[in-house]
This record gives C-alpha cells, sequence and structure tokens, in this order.
C-alpha cells in the first residue's frame, strides 16, 4: 500500500503490504499474516547459511550508504571469543524521508522479526533499537509489539531493547549512534575500528536499518533469486525500496517499487505529478544530503544506485524531494545549511565552522548583502567541507550548495545583483 | 524569607527508582542508562535542572559536568521549564515550501506564546520550531507533548489550539 495512498498499480508491495492495516500490527494478526514463520526456520538454520543467501539477494543497506547487507554481516568475527551486537538504526532524520516510522508504526513486528533473524544470523545475545526521540507514536507502537512477541517466546534467548534518541540528526550515523547507546555525547568515532571490530562497548557490532532489516523474512521465504529478480535494471540493485515523496507534489507518500524504477513515472505517475499549473524544478532523490537535480536530469533518472550516479547524485535514503517552479531555490538551499549547521556535531573544524558559515553567506545574499564572489566563496568552502572530516555531515551540507550555484546559478545572481528583492532570512 | 532553597526531592526514589534498576539491567555498563534516566527526569518534573542532573551523575556514578555535557548535547532534553504544552513545528525545507512558517506563526499567535521559545503568559504553551520530524509527507507535522499530529495548516491551528487548552 502506497501509503497513505491506495497502492498505485506500478507499485511492487512487498515490504509496505500491510501499511494502514492495524490488525497487522498486533501478535496474533501478524502471524495470522504468515509472520514469523521465516525467524523461526531462520533459527533452525546456520548463522553461515542466512549470511550467504542475504548475501546472494544483493540487498544493500537502506539506510543511504547502500553497502551490501550480507557482506556487512560476514565482516562479523568468525571465532566469537566477545559478545556480539546487534544496533538497529531506527533514527530517520535525513530531511525527505519518512519510510521507517511508516515501517515501524504498520508493520512493528516486520522490524522485530528482521532483527531477530540479524541477530542469530551475527550470533548477537543483545540487539538495541534506537528510535529517535520525536518518534514517540513509533516508540509506543513498537514497545507493544515487542513485549507481545518476548511473551510468545519468539526470540529465544535473544535480548532485544528499545534505546530511545533525544533530538540529534548525528545519530543516525552508526558510530555516534553507539556512543550515544553508550550514554554519551551523538559524536561519530575515527574508523577503524570498523564497528565489526570494536563497536558499542568495544564489542564486534553490527548496524542496520529499519527497512534493510525487514526485507530479510521476505529473503528467506521466497529466496535470493526472488529478491534479486526484482530488479529493473541491474545485478547491483535489487529489490524493492520505498521511496517517501513529499514537497511540491499531488500525493506525497511511501511508494514502494522495484530498483530501476524511474523516477519521471514515480513523480508523474505515483506521486499524482505537480500541482495545479505547476511545473517541476528541481527535485533531490536520496534525502538532503545528495546533490539537487535539474528538472532534464530527474525527468531522466533511474532509481537505483548506479542510476543516480549517472546523473551525478546518490539513491541515499530514498527521500524525494520534489521543488516546483514557484520554489525559490536559494531560499530552500539556506534552509538545508541552516539544518546541517543546527546539527552539526561541533567536532571536526570544516563541519562546525564550515556549516554555520555557509549558512551565514547564504543569509547574506537573500537579504541583498552579497557579493558575486560569494558563490566562489562557498565553492570554496564547500571544496574543504568535503572528504575532510570524520563522518559524512559537512559532505552533505556542502552538496546542495555545489549542485545548487551550479543548476540555478542565475537565481543566486539575481539576489546579488538586486534584480530580485531581498527577504528576510 | 521566601529565598531558602526548598529541599530537593529525589526523582529516583520508589517507582520511578525501580524503572531505573530494571533499564540499568539492559547495558553492560551504567553510564549507557543516561539517556534513559534523563527521559525519566523530564518525565517526572517537566525539565532537567541541574540539581536533578546532579543527582543522576550520583546514581549512575557520573560527574554533573560530564551530565551536563551530555543534556547539552540532545535538544529534546529541556535545561528550562516549559509551557505544560511544549510544540514542536518542523520547518526543515520539505515542510517550508508546504507552509510551515504559516503553521508557526498561526501557532505563536492562538496560543498567546508570541515568540519563538517563550512561554505564554498563562504558562500553558511553548512553541519552537525544530528541524526534520521525519514525517515530510504529512507537512506540516506538529509534536505537541507526545503527540504527533500530522497534515496541520494555519487553518487547523485554532481548533487544535482549543483541544489542548
Amino acid at each position: 500500500m502506497g501509503y497513505p495512498h491506495k497502492p498505485h498499480p506500478r507499485e511492487t508491495v512487498v515490504l509496505s503490504k500491510h501499511f494502514g492495516d492495524p490488525e497487522a500490527r498486533t501478535y496474533k494478526g501478524w502471524v495470522r499474516r504468515g509472520g514469523y514463520e521465516a525467524l523461526k526456520n531462520a533459527l533452525a538454520t546456520d548463522p553461515a547459511a542466512i549470511i550467504e543467501e542475504v548475501k546472494t539477494s544483493g540487498v544493500r543497506g537502506r539506510g543511504g550508504a547502500g553497502f551490501p547487507t550480507g557482506l556487512k554481516w560476514s565482516f562479523m568475527p568468525k571465532e566469537k571469543t566477545k559478545p556480539h551486537y546487534l544496533c538497529v538504526n531506527a533514527d530517520e532524520s535525513e530531511p525527505g524521508t519518512f519510510k521507517d516510522r511508516e515501517i515501524m508504526r504498520w508493520t512493528p513486528h516486520a522490524l522485530l522479526e528482521g532483527t531477530a533473524i540479524a541477530a542469530h544470523a551475527i550470533r548477537a545475545e543483545v540487539t538495541y533499537i534506537y528510535v529517535r526521540g520525536e518518534f514517540t507514536e513509533p516508540l509506543a507502537i513498537l514497545e507493544k509489539a515487542l513485549a507481545e512477541a518476548s511473551t510468545a517466546g519468539v526470540f529465544g534467548n535473544m535480548k532485544i531493547y528499545l534505546h530511545r534518541g533525544a533530538g540529534a540528526y548525528i545519530c543516525g550515523e552508526e558510530t555516534a549512534m553507539m556512543n550515544s547507546i553508550e550514554g554519551k555525547r551523538g559524536n561519530p568515532r575515527i574508523k577503524p575500528p570498523f564497528p565489526a571490530a570494536a563497536g558499542v562497548f568495544g564489542m564486534p557490532t553490527t548496524i542496520n536499518n529499519v527497512e534493510t532489516l525487514v526485507a530479510v523474512p521476505h529473503i528467506l521465504k521466497n529466496g535470493a533469486a526472488w529478491y534479486k529478480g526484482l530488479s529493473l535494471s541491474n545485478p547491483k540493485s535489487t529489490g524493492t525500496k520505498l521511496f517517501s515523496v513529499c514537497g511540491h507534489l499531488a500525493k506525497p507518500g511511501n511508494y514502494e517499487v522495484t530498483m530501476g524504477f524511474p523516477l519521471k513515472d514515480l513523480l508523474y505517475e505515483l506521486g499524482g505529478g505537480m500541482r495545479p499549473g505547476r511545473t517541476l524544478k528541481a527535485c533531490i532523490p536520496g534525502g538532503s544530503s545528495v546533490p539537487i537535480l535539474n528538472r532534464e536530469e530527474s525527468e531522466s533518472c533511474l532509481l537505483d544506485y548506479e542510476g543516480c550516479v549517472e546523473k551525478g547524485t546518490m539513491l541515499g535514503s530514498g527521500g524525494v524531494i520534489v521543488f516546483d517552479d514557484s520554489t525559490d531555490m536559494v531560499y530552500q538551499i539556506m534552509r538545508l545549511a541552516r539544518f546541517y549547521a543546527h546539527e552539526s556535531c561541533a567536532q571536526c573544524t570544516q563541519c562546525r565552522e564550515g556549516t554555520a558559515w555557509t549558512t551565514r553567506i547564504l543569509e547574506r545574499i537573500l537579504t541583498g548583502q552579497g557579493a558575486m564572489k560569494d558563490l566562489d566563496l562557498l565553492l570554496d568552502l564547500a571544496d574543504n567541507m568535503t572528504g575532510k572530516t570524520i563522518c559524512v555531515l559537512s559532505d552533505s551540507c556542502a552538496a546542495p550548495v555545489v549542485s545548487g550555484i551550479k543548476k540555478f546559478k542565475s537565481e543566486f545572481e539575481a539576489y546579488i545583483t538586486g534584480k530580485k528583492r531581498p527577504v528576510a532570512a | 524569607m521566601s529565598t531558602a532553597t526548598q529541599e530537593y526531592q529525589a526523582v529516583f526514589a520508589g517507582k520511578t527508582r525501580a524503572q531505573l534498576d530494571e533499564i540499568l539491567t539492559r547495558y553492560p555498563a551504567k553510564q549507557a542508562a543516561l539517556l534513559p534516566a534523563l527521559w525519566l527526569v523530564q518525565r517526572e518534573r517537566g525539565w532537567i535542572s541541574d540539581r536533578s542532573m546532579t543527582e543522576v551523575a550520583e546514581v549512575l556514578g557520573l560527574t554533573p559536568a560530564y551530565v551536563k555535557g551530555v543534556v547539552t548535547f540532545y535538544t529534546m532534553y529541556h535545561q528550562h521549564p516549559v509551557g505544560k504544552n511544549f510544540v514542536q513545528v518542523c520547518t526543515t525545507s520539505p515542510c517550508n515550501i508546504c507552509g510551515a512558517e504559516g503553521v508557526v506563526r498561526a501557532l505563536l499567535e492562538h496560543t498567546g506564546a508570541k515568540d519563538l521559545g517563550a512561554t505564554s503568559p498563562d504558562g500553558q504553551w511553548t512553541v519552537i520550531e525544530v528541524e526534520c520530524l521525519g514525517a515530510c509527507g504529512f507537512a506540516t507535522p506538529v509534536l505537541i507533548n507526545d503527540d504527533f499530529i500530522e497534515s496541520v495548516t494555519p487553518e487547523k491551528v485554532p481548533e487544535l489550539v482549543r483541544k489542548y487548552r
């Protein structure tokens, strides 16, 4: 179901099949829908065989980085000498993205089932599901589901706990999340050591996104070949993906399509197209951290990892932000820069200073106090913010700025030359 | 004299202490219970005072300065008392283009809070802007205390405010 809308015939509903169905939230309702069968079989299967199946399926991390999930699991130590941990990243905070929220509020048991299978595969005794603090409803629903399923005894000896965040975008970065679980400020850690060697509490740890984990029971039930066959485009991007579509669109919501689906069709067919009388100006296909596409690029982009790279952007988390021709791109890019300035953990100089400075320059341009050289300054600054810090928050701030200046330069110039009236920023 | 300091009542006593003890069993280190402990303080007291931070530090074997460092990192912990209804409005780009700024203006007007972060004279309302609430397809999402409300428009604000008043 393309929540909150009825499923579109071109959707491939696997993960979102029970969205909008309150009965699927209960343990009994979930079992009636075939739930926890995959877990039961998985617990009787050798972890190595599960990892192999997930590897073969080609599923890649849905949180944004797109790292192959089976490969990630295989990095956990073969010889078990220490406790292993699984952390579930339910800290969904990337502007434009709201798919994990829908998964948790409609199908909490799907997440718990995928989580327990992953914990078994990496031989983790303890799992922490890190839910962002603002997600009060998903938290309450998960809490109830966890209690029901635990009482039913489906998790065996595994322990699954919910850990509530407290308002920090950066805690969606896996090493920051581990620090947050440990009761620390959410500062990302320098890698190496990688989490599989020394993660939460210094122990071998795997971190997976919510959407990645809910795909796992389907892969085990239907087989890796089935999952791979769901791709429209190429063997490197497999399965279905939930795209959160928002902004200037007739029907915003979550749409589940197979990898390789044309962005154009997602916007104009599934999403209902632009509002009356409006045309598409720009689109960010993978959450606010990826480069902006102009209309031509958007209308020829295929939604998979490679298709987005081909257009100079990234699939990221699948948060599709749509801007129509009424949009002031300079103002919106400033809003995005302000987001990153607000969310910087302030550990690295390039990020702490760069995100704030970028925001100030954009504010200056909007209020009519900018100069042409400010555009070069923004690009120079962005260069110093890319690939030079512990995590990629700083790079994420630079992405919309650089692509924005490149593709919508005349809008910046209009503010600088006085052709456009200044606005409050 | 009314300036005499009132005696501090510990947060972690009785039922709340029992809850913390259960939380402590989830982690291999006491310090990991810090975020949940701070949530308990905020639930019980509405905000986290310096004195409460000291109590948390004592209970978890940390220093007050360390606890304060963590409290100040996370935006959802209140370091000052807030209105009975704490309102968080998303104004990040996707909501911004769908009219979030109008929702903020309407909320400030109808609650009487007037300024962002200020509390209305009747102590009922505090309204703040927040970055992405993770419900961009339901612009504009508003969080009132623990209630997550989707698709708020300026027109819906008067009714919403009436409901909570």
